[in-house]
């Protein structure tokens, strides 16, 4: 196929390699500096940024009745987290519904469905941020700025808290006490970098403002009139980056010149979706004082990063072969694409948000060639090419307890993990955790709604993608990523929205909390254990064949569980397009 | 600990979060922005020289005559509508979309090559039909809807496809033209990051502006 091309498109697949490959090194390069600073920041070492929030910090927790000093086991960590996620939600639900009578409304909106808005509160409080409507058409400002913008800190904050409970836990220190962690992953890490984002966004292009909508004349017909929606995007663009939240301010998300207008705007909000899970890996190599394994697990998760792009990014630039036909040669799908990113910027950014659970979209996934879904659908089943914020980590982290059990099951030795034992509870949890709760939310309402396809599912793309669009929908709830297949008739007022509010609400919440329940409890048992010398036969977890083997477990287990629909979904879709349609 | 204080702990810290980062952080922002950057924090508002605003400079707006470079096609027609039958609300809120056809979708083919029908709602004109009408070598940007349905860009290869068109239907040489679409056209950030793009409004506003 590629023998055919001539020097410019040569040149032009070159040049778009050439941005992903700048991407990426600079991905690595930020890793160790900012992986360094956030184990320092939990480390209560010296930062740059003591000064300024130090005393900010003491206020808040004087204000909250926060004593800094106090610990928490897992238990105690977990209902800290499910308190206040619980306190979180229903103001932001109190928000959503009494939109109407609140003031920052310049376009006169009410109250969403009761449905919708529930759907929205959990799916915002789960890191999620899967969406069901549309922001222009749905919510005030005052809903997205201190509703949705509250969440948005809030739940990213919760995923690096429980990384850093679990880190310390694996390294046998106490867990540590979760309002602090809260404080701090908002104070030291989050905000900062916002602030300053929102003012390299807002040079770019983005707006910030409160007022509303502008009407004008089109150029081409001074009779038809042209509305443009604005709003305070910017603040709420970089955090909904960085905090890998994803719910876009406008129904079309990162793909709206107003949330990102240019080359310059997609590289930050590249580089801000990306930063905190890859750096996280790095925190965990300081903290445990093991840099070594840190890269490892890095590399690890890097190939296969690295692989998947170049699998989507060639699918995409060698297009649709049925329309390529109408166009007499081949050229990029662009079906869903925005001029200024292209085939490569949309790829990278496609594998990206999906692979993180970030879930925004510069590109629209329904419309990807069968390569890109196949490879979007094994993020989200995954879950940890990067993976969500915080959690990601820790999946990441809970697989390699898995591949000791199972080396040490291969070799006959008694798995031991960071001179820890690895032990019945522990594989119990893992297995749990890593094997069974996200299939489960994914499998089952899957199955339910494609058994009554007219009733419920509300499938817009017919054939083998029509499966793809459910699963995807579940499987994007569970992961807490968010992205869809949009197509799928999911909002109000469809009348299949209902279903799908109420039966996502459910995955959302069970990918949620039940693995964050589950990491505290084996990070609190670990941190109890007495740690085993290092002897000649202690099995090393930091060398190539170890990590070799977690990949292997890790691909192997999520092929054994999801292939299925990967092989009648992107898989079938992908023979019948190269036949002929 | 009790439950009740647990309980009233997790609340006083929401309070405190809230108005730390959804009240002090985004109004903080907005007074910033709109200091700094007043031009871009309220949308790059484009301006005759009446001072009325008549578009935005990141916003695309529809244009299939032969007098313009036709822009891409928008499945929410860039977010316009007649003022006398909007019966969507579209000019209240101003929306974005796509189609999200799959690319084994039939309706993509059928909107692409257009569709005859007895029933003249079902019918589809088809933009490659538009296309070839008008004498444009139709391009991948110009058949495929975009993802906001607001692009504002086409691709210089779709420009290029235009210029006889426009030279002809407004009596310019094509070297005129041509500077016209050099001069409109959004390079990529530091030459590298993104892809080139053909600002359609700008650009017709300019050729509107030569007479």
């Amino acid at each position: 196929m590629l023998a055919h091309r001539t020097d410019e498109e040569y040149r032009i697949m070159l040049q778009g390699w050439l941005q992903i490959g700048l991407t990426l090194a600079l991905i690595v390069a930020i890793t160790p500096i900012f992986g360094g600073y956030i184990a320092r920041v939990y480390l209560g070492q010296k930062t740059l940024l003591d000064r300024v929030f130090q005393p900010i910090e003491r206020l808040m927790f004087r204000l909250s009745g926060v004593k800094p000093e106090t610990q928490m086991n897992g238990w105690q960590y977990a209902r800290a987290i499910l308190y206040s996620n619980l306190a979180m939600a229903i103001l932001l639900f109190a928000i959503l519904m009494l939109q109407g009578v609140l003031p920052l409304n310049p376009t006169g909106l009410g109250a969403p469905t009761w449905d919708t808005a529930l759907h929205t509160t959990i799916s915002f409080i789960t890191n999620t941020n899967q969406q069901h409507y549309s922001g222009e058409t749905t919510l005030s400002y005052f809903s997205q700025i201190l509703g949705l913008g509250f969440m948005f800190f809030t739940s990213a904050a919760t995923g690096i808290a429980v990384a850093i409970a679990f880190i310390r836990g694996l390294t046998g220190r106490p867990l540590g006490n979760f309002y602090v962690d809260l404080t701090q992953a908002i104070t030291r890490i989050l905000l900062p970098i916002s602030i300053v984002g929102t003012l390299l966004l807002v040079a770019a292009g983005v707006p910030e403002t409160l007022s509303g909508p502008i009407v004008v004349p089109t150029l081409e017909d001074p009779n038809l009139r042209q509305a443009i929606a604005l709003g305070p995007v910017a603040h709420f663009e970089i955090i909904k980056q960085l905090g890998e939240n994803g719910g876009g301010f406008f129904a079309i998300n990162s793909a709206h010149p107003f949330e990102n207008p240019n080359g310059f705007s997609n590289l930050i909000q590249t580089l801000a979706m990306i930063s905190i899970p890859t750096s996280m890996i790095y925190t965990y190599g300081v903290i445990a004082n093991n840099r070594k394994q840190a890269w490892l697990v890095f590399g690890m998760v890097f190939i296969i990063y690295v692989g998947f792009i170049i699998v989507t990014a060639i699918g995409e630039y060698q297009g649709n072969p049925l329309v390529n036909s109408i166009l007499g040669s081949a050229q990029p799908n662009l079906e869903g694409k925005e001029v200024r990113f292209g085939w490569a910027q949309s790829a990278l950014f496609a594998v990206t948000t999906t692979g993180t659970m970030t879930g925004a979209v510069n590109s629209m996934h329904d419309s990807f060639m069968p390569t890109g879904g196949f490879v979007l659908l094994s993020n989200l089943f995954l879950q940890i090419i990067w993976g969500g914020q915080g959690t990601g980590t820790a999946y990441l982290f809970s697989y390699l307890i898995l591949a000791v059990f199972v080396t040490g099951l291969m070799v006959g030795r008694t798995p031991e993990f960071l001179g820890r034992k690895i032990e019945k509870s522990e594989v119990v949890l893992t297995s749990f955790l890593l094997l069974l709760v996200h299939p489960l939310f994914v499998l089952i309402p899957g199955a339910i709604a494609l058994a009554f396809p007219d009733q419920l599912a509300g499938i817009s793309n017919p054939g083998f993608h029509g499966l793809a669009q459910v699963m995807y929908e579940y499987a994007s709830a569970t992961a807490n990523n968010g992205s869809g297949f949009e197509g799928l008739a999911d909002s109000q007022p469809a009348p299949t929205a209902l279903w799908w509010n109420l039966s996502t609400s459910l995955s959302l919440l069970g990918g949620r909390y039940i693995p964050i329940v589950a990491l505290l409890i084996l990070a609190d048992g670990m941190s109890r254990k007495q740690p085993v010398p290092f002897t000649t036969g202690t099995l090393r977890t930091d060398t190539i064949l170890f990590t070799s083997v977690t990949a292997g477990v890790i691909l192997i287990m999520g092929a054994l569980t999801f292939f299925p629909i990967l092989a009648l979904g992107p898989i079938a879709e992908g023979f019948l397009l190269a036949k002929g349609g | 600990m009790n439950p009740i204080r647990e309980i009233t702990k997790a609340i006083r810290a929401t309070l405190v979060l809230w108005l730390l980062v959804a009240v002090i952080y985004p109004f903080a922002m907005l007074a910033i922005s709109q200091a700094a950057f007043s031009y871009q924090a309220n949308g790059s508002p484009l301006k005759n020289p009446q001072g009325q605003t008549i578009g935005s400079a990141l916003i695309g707006q529809p244009f299939t005559s032969d007098r313009y470079f036709n822009s891409r096609p928008s499945s929410t027609s860039y977010s316009t509508a007649d003022p006398n039958q909007d019966t969507a609300g579209i000019l209240k809120t101003g929306v974005s979309g796509a189609t999200n056809l799959a690319p084994s979708n039939p309706a993509l083919l059928d909107r692409i090559n257009g569709k005859t029908d007895p029933d003249p709602k079902k019918a589809i004109a088809g933009d490659l039909p538009r296309l070839q009408k008008a004498g444009i070598k139709p391009t991948a940007d110009l058949l495929y809807t975009s993802g906001s349905s607001l692009d504002p860009h086409i691709t210089p290869e779709a420009a290029r496809a235009q210029v006889q068109r426009i030279s002809a239907a407004r009596n310019l040489p094509t070297n005129r033209v041509e500077l016209l679409i050099v001069q409109n056209t959004d390079d990529r950030f530091l030459g590298i990051f993104g892809e080139p793009g053909i600002n359609v409004l700008k650009l017709n506003l300019a050729l509107d502006n030569l007479r």
